[in-house]
């Protein structure tokens, strides 16, 4: 099989038949996916198609029901949050959930809150080179930033823990045009440095505009998958995500 | 820091942005002491103040005084520990005040005569470290809840334990724990060969425990765990995203808080030489808390200020009803001259009281000549203004309770209605509470200081919600 029907020879993160529920409800029904090493990857989807969830379940935030989560050829699926981030695996959260009251170095340094204080300066260098704001702002207090610059905190700080999948949900939530099309430069110079990403985006012809590839995800199924040229053609996306 | 925004900020907070600009360069001579109070590290500061606080004792006071002081420096350590797991890391232990309580009752046990039949009578110096590491492992065991319980239900949860705790000593193996007569004749603290038994050497001890004390925690505040505290008690959900493992963290809290909290249990036992159920009550759990918000939460200096600050005006200048008298009138005052302006409508309510009483008191006297016969309860300058001006009856302690209830009414008015006639209700509202100040509250202290302690963290509330030295918080939106 290609790449373009989602099935990898070799993937970094596998999502094998993954059935989620929330108490009695069915969020996740079945769904498989993969990201390959060094790949961007975008998950598109209306509300409550179970975007979010499949986040979660990957950072181990929730349990699936049925289905494995393999990461780097393990199965991780019953493994504990620190555990799964220590092996590379990161996250910017929905709605960035900064530490508003500590400074924006400290908000970085808890994204690397694992390993010893004396490995963070290479991270710093990173993440300084990627946002030079952040390095003028280091010692302001997160809450006091503005919406673009809080974006950027959250992912310097999930960059900080040195991952090898970034899981990002919804970054150009309540963004101006002008900055989503910034963050969406960043992105893609963060997925160029080596890291692979899996992207949750409302946006979907920004997204799959620097996406690899793609999948679409309706009521807990993925409906959609394919090349990220694939999609942008396909008029399925279009009945897919705006709803039947 | 820069604070000025060079290019056009798409949604910066720009108030906070300038306020923050403003305190960073506070003009005049304030702002230079502020910088070069800040310039000075902290162990130099700390320095600072632990020889103010050394050099209390070498002035003219007595034993009384030092008692307060004493009092106070216990507070001072007990918001401190209850810094660590409601300032820091967020969790509202209404329990804490057990973990006081087993300090003192577990030092009472093993450093007196209560338990010589099972022949245990241990020295101050084995006692104290083994209460420590009990209180550490009791804080572990009632943080448990706070693995699966957030806000109110922890709340309710860590109360049943401090209740329980009074239930416990009171009821339990009274043979043992004395019941409600409590546990009498226990050994002094002993340092360095010497017993310590005078104030003086109290007043030393709990000043060198709390400056070590205030050292340990800033160190530890300003380490990753100190960090990881703040980052749960700001978004739990957040910080395990980013591997603090959170409920390992949060049981950290509840027991560095306990050890904290069983340290000032100690030396209360052996400065008291007994302990009984009710030192450890909800009320002093509340005085405790009143102190931290006072303070400010999450700032060292500032539980240990509002500790200080709390007790010594509860013991020191709330003793006496005339000076409490001081301090009722002077809020009140104050709360006129902030709040009503322009300077003509002070003015006028002031001068209106005034007449109002007189023309009531005129009425009153008309009427019934028992009615006004009472006088002003307290004594000094101030009842002697108002002897021939409030109506208090022969008998003022009915008549107060009474006045008591009418003055929360017409201060629930005062709050709703709006415009010209709250000016006017005010009048009345003033001259009734003078009335039941003079009649009533000066007779019953205890409760009275209460009602100051609540009204002083009302108007400090409203004019600084962060507490004395607290930072603001931030929301993040």
């Amino acid at each position: 099989m290609n790449a373009a029907d989602g099935q990898l020879a070799k993937p970094l993160l596998s999502l094998d038949k993954v059935t989620t529920y929330y108490a009695q409800m069915r969020i996740l029904e079945g769904i498989s996916l993969q990201v390959g090493a060094g790949e961007l990857v975008c998950l598109l989807g209306g509300n409550a198609s179970g975007k979010s969830t499949t986040l979660k379940t990957i950072l181990g935030l929730v349990r699936p029901r049925a289905g494995r989560v393999l990461f780097a050829g393990e199965d991780v699926t019953a493994w504990p949050v620190p555990q799964r981030i220590a092996n590379g695996v990161a996250i910017v959260p929905e709605n960035r959930r900064l530490f508003g009251t500590m400074t924006v170095r400290e908000n970085l340094e808890l994204g690397a809150v694992l390993r010893d204080a004396g490995t963070y300066d290479a991270d710093f260098e990173r993440v300084y080179t990627l946002f030079p704001r952040l390095h003028e702002r280091r010692d302001q207090l997160a809450g006091t930033l503005s919406g673009g610059e809080q974006q950027m905190v959250a992912m310097g700080r999930a960059l900080m823990s040195r991952p090898r999948l970034l899981l990002m949900d919804e970054p150009s939530m309540g963004l101006s045009p002008a900055l989503v099309q910034q963050n969406f430069r960043i992105i893609k110079e963060v997925h160029e440095s080596g890291v692979a990403v899996l992207m949750v985006e409302q946006n979907a012809t920004m997204a799959l505009s620097i996406a690899d590839r793609g999948y679409v995800l309706s009521t807990g199924e993925i409906v959609l998958s394919g090349s990220a040229a694939e999609l942008l053609r396909s008029e399925d996306l279009k009945r897919a995500y705006l709803g039947r | 820091m820069s604070v000025e925004p060079k290019d056009p900020s798409i949604g910066v907070d720009e108030w906070v942005a300038r306020s923050a600009q403003r305190a960073e360069y506070a003009p005049g001579w304030r702002g230079q002491a502020q910088r070069r109070w800040e310039r000075i590290g902290w162990w130099p500061r700390l320095g600072i103040a632990a020889l103010a606080g050394a050099a209390v004792p070498l002035l003219t006071v007595n034993d009384f005084q030092l008692q307060i002081g004493i009092n106070a420096l216990l507070l001072a350590l007990l918001a401190l520990g209850l810094n660590i797991s409601v300032g820091w890391a967020g969790l509202l232990d209404l329990g804490f005040i057990a973990f006081y309580g087993f300090g003192a009752y577990g030092f009472a046990l093993l450093s007196s005569n209560q338990l010589s039949t099972s022949g245990v009578h241990l020295p101050a110096y084995a006692s104290v470290p083994i209460v420590m590491v009990g209180a550490a492992c009791l804080g572990l065991m009632v943080g448990l809840p706070s693995r699966r319980l957030i806000g109110d239900y922890l709340a309710i949860i860590t109360l049943f334990f401090g209740e329980a705790f009074v239930e416990f000593t009171n009821n339990v193996a009274t043979n043992k724990l004395g019941g409600p007569n409590g546990i009498v004749a226990i050994d002094p603290y002993k340092a360095f060969g010497a017993q310590i038994t005078t104030n003086k050497g109290y007043f030393y001890l709990l000043l060198i425990l709390l400056v070590l004390t205030m050292a340990a925690l800033h160190l530890l505040d300003t380490s990753r765990t100190g960090r990881a505290w703040r980052a749960v008690r700001e978004d739990p959900l957040a910080a395990e995203m980013m591997t603090i493992p959170v409920n390992r963290v949060k049981l950290m809290a509840f027991s560095f808080g306990a050890v904290v909290a069983a340290l000032a249990g100690t030396v209360f036992a052996a400065q008291q030489i007994s302990v009984f159920p009710t030192d450890f009550d909800t009320t002093f759990l509340i005085l405790i808390y009143a102190a931290l918000i006072l303070g400010g939460a999450g700032s060292i200096g500032g539980a240990v200020l509002g500790g200080l600050i709390l007790s010594v005006t509860l013991d020191g200048f709330l003793r006496s009803p005339t000076q409490s008298g001081y301090l009722f009138y002077g809020v009140i005052l104050l709360t006129l001259i902030v709040k009503l302006r322009p300077w003509w409508r002070l003015i006028a309510v002031v001068a209106g009281t005034a007449v109002f009483g007189l023309v009531v008191h005129a009425i009153v006297h008309a009427v019934s000549a028992s009615a006004v016969a009472g006088g002003p309860q307290s004594s000094g300058w101030i009842a002697d203004l108002v002897r021939n001006w409030v109506v208090v009856p022969r008998n003022p302690a009915a008549a107060g309770n009474v006045g008591f209830v009418l003055l929360l009414g017409l201060l629930i008015a005062l709050v709703q209605v709006r415009g010209r006639w709250r000016t006017v209700l005010l009048v009345p509202t003033l001259y009734l509470s003078v009335c039941v100040w003079e009649g009533r509250l000066v007779t019953v202290p205890a409760i009275t200081r209460q009602i100051l302690i609540g009204a002083i963290l009302i108007v400090m509330m409203n004019a600084r919600p962060q507490g004395l030295l607290g930072s603001r918080r931030v929301e993040v939106v």
